[in-house]
């Protein structure tokens, strides 16, 4: 593959008018023919679940799978804060271009113009659809749409559910999903995994799957397959993520020739409770609207951690976002605000629980917004989370400050797409976080529900249909070939898995340990030496994964240590991949800080004249040698600018 | 600190389920889940069978979790899923009786995992608002009373984890229907579909579901402390729309 075929296919001409024209551009397959094309869509989250209520209600037949129980369960369902739209309903001068343009600057300049400028000009439809389905956004007393600033932007364009904005959207998904399944036009499975991609020759025709309760390998054919399936936090082992999210249909599909972009780009997260012992299983978010009302500080004296806060007079109290960061404070975006946190912590200022002999966490205290605000109007606003802090930590924040410190929480990494959403592989698309497109380097607040949802409900159905508008439907006879080679594929991966040498370790023991590898070197700083040692270790441990692996059960029974290890298997060369990815990118930009690229302040320096590209990975059969290829950025619209939050 | 376990344990749905006796070694300050994650280590290096449990986000909101703890659907923290209950609430209790969801309509598939999928297909029975993807109005053209709001609200943080019908005498949905009929008919947006407590009752009763005799269990259970009232609210709009 050359350079010239990483083509986006973006639209020339005016930024506005580019999803327009590329609309009209678009073919379409007529309402009696839709009937005969199938799609599969993996994962059924905001973006999967919105494109497959989508495309069943065009009258395609669409074929949905995922692990979980039952699809309103996707992760999706876990975002708390909210969703942006340009609607200006607050009249304080946002538009399209305000939010394209905070968008892009908050990815750090490492996003597409074109993308980015479709999705800001799609938010404000996902609203009127959202609200349309019954999601019960808030209101105000007149009954209109309430609004609040989220982290990053100085515009009130975040659209809330109170802390549960993530799970009000993927029910309206999911309701409108299922509507599709009663109408017979979605034939749904659950607790179904994907193993393995149907190729026939560099195009899919289908996808392989598990039934996790049978254990049967079972294969799909159809004329083409989206994949929905989320992102890879998980790769670090503690995450924000559910704990069944994984990388493992993105992954497959990458070795079967799917480019992986921008795969060290990992947003960790500035608020999330601190982790609090070894059994820890996963790490809670705590949302960013905290820190709307919240104040984040620290004792400015080490002697001071170990007191309780209410002890520390305020002018012992360093208010680090605050000083250092004076016209956002409190609001910097995620990276910015976590980079700041591990500062504090590495000076030896933190608090809490001690891991690994370093106090990790600060404090976010709401002393200030009770006293000013009220009580009742933090609860109002903060009551489920601050009950969900209560129960993990058995502390009231009403009366003391939370402690939080970062932890991963995004990947803005993800499967290469071009404007079509159509990866590498010709009939494999990737919407929501499992492709890479227009979160840049950093994610803003509030921008991965808006880009699930434009994915599915938007541009999915037109590219989808214009990509089988140009295909006539696959004659499943045809291809049986194809499948007996990828179920023997998907076969052979399972019996490896299931028949390790010396089975003494299990898949969860060898996850915590590549997890901290990861975390250590690919985290919030990262640095050559340790980025090189990171590589050898991964490779190592990995070695042993496929000697001393072990899975009891067989694999023709539901089996989650099976899964599971299926999941870590990929995650062994993901993170080699990662740890890859972030050398090679000699500079710093948005979450990816090299030490040895920041200013005597500590903050990101970017190298647009050599790095001002996607860094798109392609599989060349051996995962510790991948071949790197360049899409170079271009902007026409924007000028880079270095991010200044001061 | 160690705890002394008494765990369910079923092959399939066809096997014969008995319990089974474990102990481990559980920090207090872990979760409920983390704890049994321990014990499924424990078993895996062991040699044995782990125990098969549902779970996703760990945090409350997906509605995967769903163990009876000491005959309890969630266990004895109110408002709270099981994988938000922490072994610090539990170091008084002797012995920990853990179960699965039981009904009819929920039918083991092994240990503690049920297979929930009725749910889904009362929801595919008129749970939604039938709008097409692309043909909604601008979204503050219907302005809704605050108080609407906030009461469609409550009703639709539902999570479907099913500890109503597992807590019910009658094995009763009722509690869910009500939950989602009284998040989106009382919605403007919703109200158009007059047929849909009809439907979704229907639904529930072919899944083989049964019917609501006002115990009021599911109330006490329910982890988003969804309201009997919704029922009362279901129960108005059945009855005018017949």
């Amino acid at each position: 593959m050359s350079e010239f075929e990483l083509e986006s296919h973006a639209p020339k001409g005016p930024l506005q008018d580019r999803w327009k024209q590329h609309k009209f551009n678009s073919r379409v397959v007529s309402p009696a023919n839709r009937k005969k094309y199938t799609v599969i869509v993996v994962g059924t989250g905001l973006a999967g679940a919105s494109a497959a209520a989508s495309l069943g209600e065009m009258g395609y037949r669409v074929k949905t799978f995922c692990f979980q129980d039952s699809p309103r369960r996707a992760h999706s369902i876990a975002a708390q804060g909210g969703i942006n739209a340009a609607k200006n309903y607050q009249n304080d001068g946002d538009s399209v271009w305000r939010l394209f343009y905070d968008t892009i600057k908050g990815g750090d300049f490492r996003a597409r113009e074109s993308n980015v400028f479709r999705l800001a000009e799609l938010s404000t439809s996902i609203i009127d659809q959202a609200v349309a389905q019954g999601v019960p956004f808030a209101r105000e007393y007149s009954g209109y749409l309430a609004n609040r600033s989220f982290g990053g932007a100085q515009v009130s364009r975040t659209f809330y559910a109170r802390g549960q904005t993530g799970q009000q959207l993927l029910l309206g998904a999911y309701q409108a999903m299922s509507r599709q399944v009663a109408e017979g036009h979605i034939e749904h499975r659950s607790r179904c995994e994907m193993q393995e991609l149907i190729m026939d020759g560099e195009r899919a025709i289908g996808i392989i799957t598990r039934d996790l309760v049978t254990g049967e390998l079972e294969s799909h054919l159809a004329d083409c397959v989206v994949l929905c399936t989320g992102g890879y936090g998980n790769a670090f082992y503690l995450s924000t993520n559910a704990k069944g999210c994984n990388t493992s249909a993105i992954w497959r599909a990458h070795k079967k020739g799917a480019l992986f972009a921008n795969p060290c780009f990992t947003q960790i997260h500035p608020t999330c409770i601190p982790q609090h012992g070894e059994l820890q299983s996963k790490l809670t978010l705590m949302s960013e609207s905290l820190r709307n009302d919240g104040r984040v500080w620290a004792p400015k004296n080490k002697a001071d951690c170990d007191k309780n806060p209410e002890d520390i007079p305020e002018q012992d109290r360093d208010y680090f976002l605050e000083r250092m960061y004076p016209s956002f404070g409190n609001l910097v975006p995620r990276d910015i605000a976590s980079r700041a946190v591990k500062l504090i912590c590495d000076e030896g200022r933190g608090v809490g629980a001690e891991i690994d002999g370093q106090k990790l966490g600060v404090y976010l205290d709401f002393a200030d917004a009770i006293k000013n605000q009220g009580l009742d109007a933090v609860r109002e606003k903060y009551g489920n989370l601050f009950e969900m802090y209560q129960r993990i930590t058995a502390e009231n924040p009403y009366q003391t400050p939370m402690r939080i410190y970062p932890a991963v929480h995004y990947t803005m990494g993800g499967l290469w797409v071009d404007y079509n959403l159509m990866t590498s592989v010709d009939g494999l698309f990737a919407g929501g976080e499992a492709n890479f497109s227009d979160h840049g380097a950093n994610r803003l607040g509030a921008s991965a529900l808006m880009q699930g949802l434009a994915d599915g409900y938007f541009i999915l159905p037109t590219t989808v249909s214009d990509y089988l508008a140009r295909h006539q439907p696959i004659k499943p006879e045809q291809h049986q070939q194809q499948v007996t080679t990828a179920m023997q594929e998907a076969q052979s991966r399972i019996d490896q898995l299931m028949n390790a040498p010396e089975p003494t370790k299990t898949p969860d023991e060898f996850h915590r340990q590549l997890g901290q590898i990861l975390w250590h070197a690919c985290g919030m700083a990262r640095e050559k030496n340790s980025l090189l040692k990171a590589v050898e270790q991964i490779k190592t441990l990995r070695d042993e994964f496929w000697q001393k692996l072990k899975i009891t059960g067989t694999a023709a029974q539901l089996n989650q240590t099976l899964e599971r290890a299926g999941r870590v298997a990929d995650f062994f060369e993901l993170t080699e991949l990662m740890c890859l990815d972030a050398l090679e990118r000699e500079e710093s930009c948005g979450c990816h800080a090299r030490e040895e690229h920041l200013t005597d302040e500590g903050e990101a320096q970017r190298n647009d004249m050599d790095y001002s590209f996607v860094a798109a990975w392609q599989y060349s059969g051996d995962v510790s040698n991948p071949v790197l290829l360049r899409e170079y950025l271009h902007f026409d619209f924007v000028r880079p600018s270095i991010r200044n939050y001061q | 600190m160690i705890f002394k376990l008494n765990i369910w344990r079923q092959d399939s749905s066809e096997a014969e389920g008995f319990f089974e006796a474990h102990q481990v070694d559980a920090s207090e300050d872990s979760s409920f889940l983390e704890m049994l994650d321990a014990l499924n280590e424990q078993l895996i290096v062991e040699g044995k069978d782990p125990v098969a449990f549902d779970f996703d986000c760990r945090e409350g909101i997906c509605g995967s979790c769903n163990l009876v703890i000491n005959g309890t659907p969630h266990g004895k923290q109110r408002a709270t899923t099981s994988c938000q209950q922490y072994m610090r609430d539990y170091v008084d209790d002797k012995e920990l009786w853990i179960e699965p969801w039981r009904a009819t309509a929920f039918p083991v598939i092994k240990d503690l995992i049920v297979d929930r999928t009725a749910f889904d297909r009362i929801i595919q029975s008129g749970g939604y608002v039938p709008i097409r993807t692309g043909s909604a109005c601008e979204a503050n053209t219907l302005p809704v009373e605050k108080e609407v709001a906030d009461a469609a609200f409550d009703a639709a943080t539902c999570i479907g984890c099913g500890a109503c019908v597992a807590v019910c005498p009658n094995a009763s949905a009722t509690l869910f229907v009500a939950a989602k009929v009284s998040h989106l008919s009382t919605l403007p947006q919703g109200q158009i579909d007059k047929k849909r407590p009809a439907r979704m009752l229907q639904a529930m009763e072919n899944e083989g579901f049964g019917s609501c005799s006002n115990y009021r269990e599911c109330e006490r259970v329910c982890p988003k402390e969804i309201k009997v009232t919704t029922i009362t609210t279901m129960n108005r709009l059945l009855y005018r729309q017949s």
